[in-house]
């Protein structure tokens, strides 16, 4: 056993911190409150490698370890809970699965543009609005061969990022027969004529980070887009989502840090009864808490993280740790603001922002309720 | 084209410094690291990669004089884009003013050997002399160019710059070799990359000693001119505060005025 990060784990660390430090935190408000999407420090996230975490180096990527890419994500959301979103998402989501089942042509397209930031970002479309977590059977929309082209029709829900990219990774159901082998996933770069993306979603938190409804409406594209094998679209999406669940929940770490860093340092100045509250008990307590929770966290999703860059199972150690970190940062968040007591309740202090970026974690990519399901079926042999 | 960035590592700025009654120095930074590159020096560092970018440089090599631990400032460096690094590190060289250290630089550029530019940041924010880049110059007998926020052209062995002085900008052309300093002004650093760090932490640096240079005129604490006997924590200042009371705010602010004349604050 070895808990010490490597000296290049740390020092990728120290690197992304300085950036969200410099360009992402001291903006987090302000994304937040105009639903900007901070595209200035986006710009800059691509030489730097946060575009293209694990993508190989010959597309442009910074081919860093499965760990790093967790650190990366943390750090952001430590920063802001928008662009982290967005960032993961567009990493995790759109660029894992063409990396892992893109074609050598797919690969040379698209990843050097996105993994660069020359481009803008990719995203996932999964959810309808009649499938979430269930689209085996709830996935409508389809994908027909026509000549040498697909023709795609349906209705995506809550797709982030849908405005803000280049190019969609898209689960049509290509098999009307329906069953496991029924669904697939397909490229579709977002200029292409018959989509429509609605106005973003009005949301609790992570304003700054676009979700959309879209339409595809008779939307051709080439059969070559079709992204891995026809028919494999629904393993393909669990394998992408358990990746997907180490990100958000080293985003809710990052999220939580940065609600316990604020509950600290307003604990040492605030006075109550002649005394800094962090001489309470009930503050002590709660801080407490917090950093031995945050901890565990960390260790969980690093430990999914590590399973990953080894190429071992790690479904069920991602949904505990998505489970676990994400519940974490809620109750961190959430104390936080009690900490703070009615300055929490304030949009004046970062804590309020935090607690309701960080409500999303337990529900995006799988409720907590799927992860405990996940997780059943792993230890009880369902 | 070849180019020398001098650098320095220095505490970082939000490093908490601490002297204890012996004159021992210590400091650590909890939100990060101790040691950091010189920020002035993240411009010079930037330069010299957009000398290699924008005006055909083919070697741009990150030199520093300082302990083993300077490592990382020049790992920093390359994982920026420095294409080599070169530690300067022996005890003997230990206590060096900055005529010492500046005769250590030059000795190190003199051994890389072609070089056409040494690039400086304007100080160091530990020392904050802003002496060497011009020792250096003086030392290799180069044209040193001072003060410069913007390199215009490079090419048929000459340089143009930009220099910006405190009553306005000067435009200067000199032959090359030179040694410059650079402002803030001059770019905007890139952060080091990701890809960049992963081959900066496999990077082996050569380190250089007393024995590898020729180093003219003395270094170390034994020629340093300067003397650094007493070292002690700056005393906090000592203050007092007079509530001011009376009837009337009018009064109050009276005796207040009264007061500030006295002291011949208005």
């Amino acid at each position: 056993m070895d808990f010490q990060l490597t000296e290049e784990q740390r020092e990728f660390r120290h690197v992304v911190h300085e950036f969200v430090a410099k360009e992402l935190k001291p903006l987090a408000r302000h994304t937040d409150e105009s639903g900007e999407f901070n595209w200035t420090a986006v710009k800059k996230m691509g030489p730097l490698g946060l575009l293209g975490l694990e993508v190989p180096e010959e597309y442009g990527g910074a081919a860093v370890d499965a760990i790093s890419a967790a650190i990366a994500i943390e750090e952001l959301g430590w920063g802001c809970g928008s662009t982290a979103l967005a960032i993961s998402a567009h990493n995790g989501l759109a660029l894992g699965p063409i990396v892992k089942y893109g074609t050598e042509a797919q690969k040379q397209e698209w990843l050097p543009p996105l993994a660069t930031g020359k481009g803008k970002l990719g995203c996932l479309s999964l959810t309808e609005p009649g499938a979430g977590s269930d689209l085996q059977g709830g996935v409508r929309t389809t994908a027909v061969k026509e000549g040498d082209s697909w023709i795609i029709d349906g209705q995506k829900m809550w797709m982030t990022n849908a405005s803000i990219s280049d190019l969609m990774v898209v689960l049509v159901r290509t098999d009307p027969g329906g069953g496991s082998r029924s669904l697939s996933h397909i490229l579709v770069p977002t200029n292409t004529p018959g989509i429509t993306v609605a106005p973003a979603e009005k949301k609790m938190g992570l304003k700054g980070s676009p979700t959309h409804a879209v339409t595809f409406d008779e939307v051709r594209v080439p059969l070559s887009n079709l992204l891995g094998t026809e028919g494999r679209g629904l393993q393909q999406t669990l394998a992408t989502l358990d990746s997907g669940r180490v990100g958000i929940g080293a985003l809710a770490v990052g999220l939580g840090q940065a609600a316990y860093e604020a509950a600290i340092k307003y604990a040492h100045e605030r006075e109550t009864f002649g005394q800094p509250i962090k001489r309470h008990q009930a503050v002590q307590w709660m801080l407490a808490d917090a950093a031995t929770e945050l901890q565990a966290a960390r260790l969980m999703v690093y430990w999914a993280a590590w399973l990953k860059g080894l190429g071992k199972p790690y479904t069920k150690e991602a949904a505990m740790a998505k489970l676990f970190a994400t519940e974490v940062s809620e109750r961190v968040c959430r104390n936080a603001i009690q900490v703070h007591g009615g300055y929490g309740y304030s949009a004046e202090f970062e804590v309020e922002r935090l607690y309701r970026d960080t409500r999303l974690m337990t529900i995006g990519e799988g409720t907590s309720e799927i992860q405990r399901l996940v997780i059943a079926r792993h230890i009880l042999d369902l | 084209m070849k180019v020398v960035v001098c650098i320095k590592q220095t505490p970082s700025t939000t490093a908490v410094l601490t002297v204890d009654t012996g004159g021992n120095v210590k400091w650590d930074d909890p939100g990060g690291k101790p040691n950091v590159l010189n920020p002035w020096d993240e411009y010079a560092v930037e330069e010299g990669i957009r000398l290699k970018e924008n005006h055909g440089a083919t070697d741009v090599i990150v030199l520093t004089a300082g302990s083993e631990e300077s490592q990382e400032a020049l790992k920093t460096s390359l994982a920026m884009g420095c294409t080599a690094a070169i530690l300067v590190s022996d005890a003997a060289f230990s206590g060096s003013d900055t005529t010492g250290t500046a005769r250590i630089l030059a000795a190190a550029i003199n051994k890389v050997g072609g070089v056409d530019i040494a690039v400086f940041g304007k100080q160091a924010i530990d020392g904050d002399t802003g002496l060497t880049p011009m020792q250096v110059a003086r030392k290799l007998g180069w044209t040193p160019l001072t003060y410069v926020s913007a390199i215009k052209e490079v090419g048929g062995g000459k340089i143009t710059v930009e220099r910006l002085l405190d009553d306005g900008k000067e435009t200067v052309t000199a032959n090359l070799p030179v040694v410059i300093s650079v402002v803030k002004e001059i770019n905007e650093p890139r952060y080091p990359s990701l890809m960049g760090i992963r081959k900066a932490s496999r990077a082996e640096i050569p380190t250089w000693g007393a024995g590898d240079l020729a180093v003219a005129g003395g270094a170390g604490a034994a020629a340093s001119k300067v003397d650094w006997s007493n070292i002690y924590a700056i005393p906090p200042r000592v203050g007092s505060v007079e509530m001011i009371t009376a009837d009337t705010v009018e009064e109050q602010a009276r005796i207040l005025a009264d007061k500030l004349f006295e002291e011949k604050v208005i």
